[in-house]
């Protein structure tokens, strides 16, 4: 590989491991080749609940765990020229930055320059989300944020640009791969192929040890070396788009063509039509091969041209949702526990929503109708019976939650080790909207780490 | 007629389950390419959806990956309105890829036997 592209990802969730990009920066600084560095930490819902916090406190809604995951590592990079893309901006991207310019400023880099990409927010544009056909489910609802899915081209552009770090909040996860990789190898945006190989290579890293061992050990069929200690993957990518997927030497974990497989197919449907805001993503003839140890080739990743779409989230209040738990154990304990979620059922029937599980004879495989449970009979006397309930009014959900303690002195014999938790609810629906009046909408902002305020005119370009 | 024997499909194959709103994926990947057509023929739509019937699922799609030996399902409406409006304990619907592991294969004892001679002298996949 004489021009090759290097690029870690460090975080695959919000919530990750947060002491996993040391290793992945001294990998990238040994090796010595070009390099850039991702973090993925925005889910389905994680925005929501950042729109929440930053309505409570207008520096608050940006990654939480921002500081600990960047202090280890952002003086280095900044040194050693790698850039680094995170969603961390999430509902807050300027908030981010201008935390990440004072860990710059910490670190002895005030030139350091940070990008922000906005416009990803579109609760302005979306205003008549009747274009959505999203009436009926948002019908009544109390409407909380509505974010686009944007591309890479604003990340590649900040880039261009000479951004260090470039802070976004809702873009497609493989988006944050492929916009350094467009960068650095000048792919036109219509080279289809070239496009769905980024992606590929974005897709197998963004959820960051997932493809390197992590969610996959299986004691006795797969085993994984080292989980407490797993490294992040690198992907190290040719100018034609083909990848080879490693991780840093001395680290934990496994990268074999079967961790590769299994993070290929994941949320995946139509494998011949994945469909981001960049290109059409056909993996039928992807082809993986082990080329050493923690060594697996990736190619043969083919694209057709983007989707006149963009994936818009809407989210909106879901109420309140609480849990109530309650352990019964040895003699005739399934009957006496399945007795407690009879009487906790007749006792809130006047909550909107009650599902009853009996974990230890069938929880998490179960049907919220309680069809699956009624058909089985446990084998262990150590059982948890468990009750989520959903309601619009938090009052509500506190009153049936009382119905599980109260079964400490009103319910069946011998139940023990009452808990309950009750949090507020997030929905999101998702539809496709037109693109272009998204896109045109769409920021590119940079700033030095010494004036992150603004106090000179940011040099913001529209793509 | 060869004897046959009956097996977890866990013990051909691994997954992975990944949710996007109230739409499950689960990957079914053979250990071994040789075993793909056994899943082929066994690991139908059908089958996963019969797995599925208290959700009463809405439509399910197998996708074939043969150059991977891997198969795709792709199961509509059984996360219960998905991550943010599931009741279940497990809102994302990630223990379910080992819902479809536990479905009954018939594997050719010959081939079994070889399978798990295989697993002992390989030491692991």
């Amino acid at each position: 590989m004489t021009d090759s592209f290097l690029i870690g990802c460090g975080a695959g969730f919000s919530g990750d491991r947060t002491d996993v990009a040391e290793p992945l920066v001294e990998a990238l600084i040994a090796d010595g080749r070009p390099s850039a560095l991702f973090f993925e930490t925005l889910g389905e819902r994680t925005l929501a609940f950042a729109q929440i916090r930053r309505s409570d406190d207008p520096e608050t809604g940006c990654e939480p765990l921002l500081e600990e995951i960047l202090a280890p590592v952002l003086g280095r990079c900044l040194a050693a020229g790698i850039p680094i893309v995170g969603n961390f901006g999430a509902a807050n991207p300027g908030a981010a930055a201008r935390l990440i310019a004072r860990l710059a400023l910490a670190a002895g880099q005030p030139e350091a320059r940070i990008a922000t990409v906005t416009g990803d927010e579109v609760s302005g544009l979306a205003g008549d989300l009747s274009a959505l056909g999203l009436d009926d489910r948002l019908e009544g609802a109390r409407r909380l944020a509505a974010n686009a899915y944007l591309g890479a081209r604003p990340i590649a552009e900040a880039l261009g640009r000479g951004a260090q770090v470039v802070v976004t909040g809702r873009c497609a996860d493989p988006a944050l791969a492929l916009g350094p990789l467009v960068h650095h190898f000048g792919w036109s945006w219509e080279d289809w192929d070239r496009i769905a190989a980024g992606t590929l290579v974005g897709h197998l890293l963004e959820c960051g040890s997932q493809v390197t061992g992590g969610y996959f050990a299986d004691p006795g069929r797969k085993e994984v070396p080292g989980l407490e200690r797993l490294g992040f993957p690198i992907a190290e990518v040719a100018a034609d788009g083909s990848a080879v997927i490693t991780k840093p030497a001395g680290t934990g974990g496994l990268v074999s063509p079967a961790t590769v497989k299994e993070q290929l197919l994941y949320e995946i449907h139509d494998p011949a039509a994945y469909l981001t805001p960049d290109v059409v993503l056909d993996v039928t003839g992807v082809e993986v091969a082990q080329v050493g140890p923690d060594r697996v080739a990736v190619a043969g990743a083919r694209g057709r041209p983007r989707p006149e779409t963009l994936k818009v989230t809407v989210s909106v209040d879901g109420g309140w949702i609480g849990e109530g738990e309650i352990s019964y154990a040895g003699p005739n304990a399934e009957a006496r526990a399945r007795l407690a979620l009879e009487v906790l059922r007749k006792r809130c029937s006047g909550i909107a929503r009650l599902r009853g599980d009996l974990i230890g004879v069938g929880s998490v495989f179960g049907d919220e109708g309680g069809r699956f449970l009624e058909g089985r009979r446990g084998t262990t006397e150590d059982l948890r019976v468990r009750i989520a309930v959903e309601d619009s009014e938090r009052k509500a959900v506190e009153r049936a939650l009382r119905e599980v303690e109260a079964l400490l002195c009103c319910g069946p014999a011998a139940g023990g080790g009452a808990r309950s938790a009750i949090r507020r609810r997030v929905n999101t629906w998702s539809a496709l909207a037109p693109r272009e009046p998204i896109e045109a909408a769409v920021e590119v902002s940079v700033r030095t780490a010494d004036d992150p305020a603004g106090a000179a005119p940011a040099e913001a370009s529209h793509v | 007629m060869s004897e046959t024997m009956t097996v977890r499909l866990h013990e051909l194959a691994h997954g992975r389950a990944g949710d996007k709103g109230d739409r499950l994926n689960v990957s079914v990947i053979a250990f071994d390419a040789a075993d793909y057509p056994l899943l082929e023929a066994q690991v139908t739509a059908e089958r996963v959806a019969a797995l599925f019937d208290d959700r009463r699922p809405g439509r399910i799609v197998r996708y074939a990956l043969p150059r991977i030996a891997a198969f795709n399902f792709v199961l509509d409406g059984v996360l219960e309105g998905g991550v943010n409006r599931s009741l279940n304990l497990d809102s994302h619907g990630k223990t379910l890829s080992y819902r479809i592991l536990d479905l009954p294969i018939e594997v050719p004892a010959a081939r079994l036997a070889a399978i798990r001679q295989g697993k002992e002298s390989k030491g692991e996949t």
